[in-house]
């Protein structure tokens, strides 16, 4: 009873039914071009030369996911290798972040040492590099480091993510009490058995997000400038060989585009709580 | 409070345990982040390009870029365009679909959510986009402009220089409801309904008068930082227009600062070059970061 009197503060009826209005249709055309992936992976190949062509699939077939791993069959590097790279990187490349990230946004957020301030206003400067800006260095590092042309060009400069680090320290900042820590001082434990035992497990929200933006960006890393053998490069790459065969491909590439963005979306639904959680404490102090 | 703390304070046990816990992250960090961006600013005052060791030349690169380099202007004039219309675009959408999604039932809340988010992690697109504004007879926009007796031609969507700029706006602005759009959820689902009470009591009357008075300062923090997340993704803007449009596109209609940066970086190896366009690309997202911060400080007034 008392809920419903607080709904209708300052509600008008007109104005709830516009917003439901204007919601539904702009929803619909958020998902036309999902809806549009789906159908054509659907369509057989006679249905991409219809004119004028449909846009639901007629008679739907899950032909072109057929097509997807037979395309490959007599390549040198087989569907499954690229798979399995992205899936090496995405998943050897989040953990390194959310444990970096973690333990250095805790440093930051609850730990007093000298320099703390001036390295998180660094790493918030640095919110706004783009990662063309850093391509050109960053190829000369890992070319002195060896690294060209492994797994790790891809893997370790993906470990400091800055906007990781960020919404990790601001949300260890605000959901982790002072108090609590200074109890565990008191009680003579050390502080870095408090940041995996006692911070570690509250902040579960917070890597559970840094993991699904982590996993999302590796997810979907294509081609890069460090990585030129065949068999290390990844999925996305691959899928991007078979766009380019142009419209005999493609309902082979419509499938490929379906598979790529399912992966994230699960992930994110599955989540989706915790990652709100998180970002209620992201925000930017002046 | 923060700067009042006395320096010498440091207890010997934080700080070994704050550098142990910091610097595993901060070795890569500064490696591939900040040695990088320092690099380039230096390499923008050298003629480099990979192989024989960087001469030293001054400011020629900039003079270059900006008195002699026609494309780079044209570069520029596309990149503001986009930035303009993309990046304040994105941030307001992203604001107002919290908003009105906020002010339903949670259960078609989160169901909607999903919906306006899914764009933004839905990865490689372009080739659905190329497929729904093909040119040629499987081109799904042209037939239905043919059906509905608007055009009896066929645009190339893609390829003409004047419908170029929109449709990368479209795409873009389809895709922008990412980070910046969780976090106004975020933040608008923890405004304490209390303050809407007060509000009422103390003479707001709609909607408009409470997102203005309570809401939008409350969220000046949640602003603030998708402001910069933004800037970032609207100035970035490189890799969607090389995917849809090909490379360079038609009369250079559409390309932008990081175009031009990765044709000089990737392609032609002016290493100096091209870091100078970095550099000039960095200095106006700083810039720009600037004046909005001093926009959102107005906020709510």
């Amino acid at each position: 009873m008392a809920l419903k009197i607080k709904r209708q503060i300052n509600r008008s009826f007109g104005g709830t039914l516009a917003i439901w209005v204007l919601l539904c249709i702009f929803a619909v055309f958020m998902l036309l071009p999902l809806i549009y992936a789906v159908s054509s992976a659907l369509k057989p190949m006679d249905e991409f030369f219809l004119f004028p062509p449909k846009f639901f699939a007629e008679n739907p077939t899950i032909q072109n996911f057929k097509t997807l791993f037979s395309v490959f069959d007599n390549s040198e590097v087989p569907l499954s290798r690229y798979l399995f790279n992205t899936v090496f990187v995405s998943v050897l490349g989040t953990v390194g972040q959310v444990i970096l990230s973690s333990a250095c946004a805790y440093a930051l957020a609850k730990l007093h040492f000298p320099c703390r301030e001036v390295m998180f206003k660094v790493i918030v400067a640095s919110l706004m590099f783009n990662s063309t800006i850093t391509s050109i260095a960053n190829f000369l590092t890992l070319r002195s480091l060896n690294m060209v042309d492994t797994y790790w060009a891809v893997i370790i400069p993906s470990f400091a993510s800055p906007m990781g680090l960020y919404l990790m320290k601001q949300f260890i900042e605000q959901m982790i009490p002072d108090t609590l820590l200074e109890a565990g001082r008191i009680d003579g434990a050390g502080e870095i058995y408090m940041f995996i035992k006692i911070a570690l497990p509250l902040v579960k929200p917070a890597w559970l997000t840094l993991i699904v933006f982590a996993f999302q960006a590796l997810w979907n890393t294509g081609s890069t400038a460090y990585v030129y053998k065949e068999e290390l490069k990844t999925i996305n790459y691959a899928l991007s060989q078979i766009q380019a065969g142009g419209i005999a491909r493609s309902g082979a590439a419509a499938a490929g585009t379906v598979i790529m963005m399912i992966v994230p979306m699960i992930v994110f639904v599955i989540t989706q709580s915790n990652i709100l959680e998180t970002m209620a404490t992201s925000g930017m102090k002046d | 409070m923060k700067k009042a703390k006395p320096r010498k304070s440091y207890s010997r046990n934080e700080v070994r345990a704050g550098l142990i816990l910091a610097l595993p992250f901060f070795v890569p960090f500064l490696l591939f982040t900040i040695i990088p961006v320092l690099g380039s600013v230096i390499m923008s005052f050298t003629d480099f390009n990979m192989l024989s060791m960087p001469d030293f030349v001054g400011t020629d690169n900039y003079v270059r870029l900006f008195l002699q380099d026609s494309i780079f202007m044209k570069a520029m004039g596309n990149t503001f365009i986009l930035a303009l219309v993309i990046g304040p675009g994105g941030y307001i959408l992203s604001f107002i679909f919290a908003w009105l999604l906020n002010e339903i039932g949670p259960k078609v809340r989160t169901i909607l959510t999903f919906c306006f988010y899914a764009p933004s992690i839905s990865g490689n697109m372009v080739v659905i986009w190329q497929m729904f504004l093909s040119g040629d007879s499987q081109g799904y926009l042209n037939s239905i402009l043919y059906r509905l007796g608007i055009s009896s031609t066929p645009t190339i969507w893609l390829k003409n220089p004047e419908t170029i700029m929109p449709i990368i706006i479209i795409v873009s602005l389809w895709s922008s409801l990412g980070t910046s759009f969780l976090v106004f959820i975020a933040g608008l689902q923890g405004v304490d309904r209390s303050y809407y009470e007060a509000g009422a009591i103390d003479g707001l009357r709609n909607r408009w008068q409470e997102l203005w008075y309570i809401t939008l300062p409350l969220m000046k923090p949640q602003l603030l930082f998708s402001a910069v997340m933004s800037i970032t993704s609207s100035f970035g803007v490189g890799t969607l227009i090389t995917n849809l449009c090909g490379y360079p596109t038609v009369n250079y209609s559409a390309h932008t600062i990081m175009n031009h940066l990765s044709d000089y970086a990737g392609t032609r190896f002016e290493v100096g070059y091209a870091s100078a366009i970095a550099t000039v690309l960095f200095a106006m997202m700083i810039l720009c970061n600037k004046v909005i911060q001093k926009l959102l400080s107005k906020v709510g007034t």
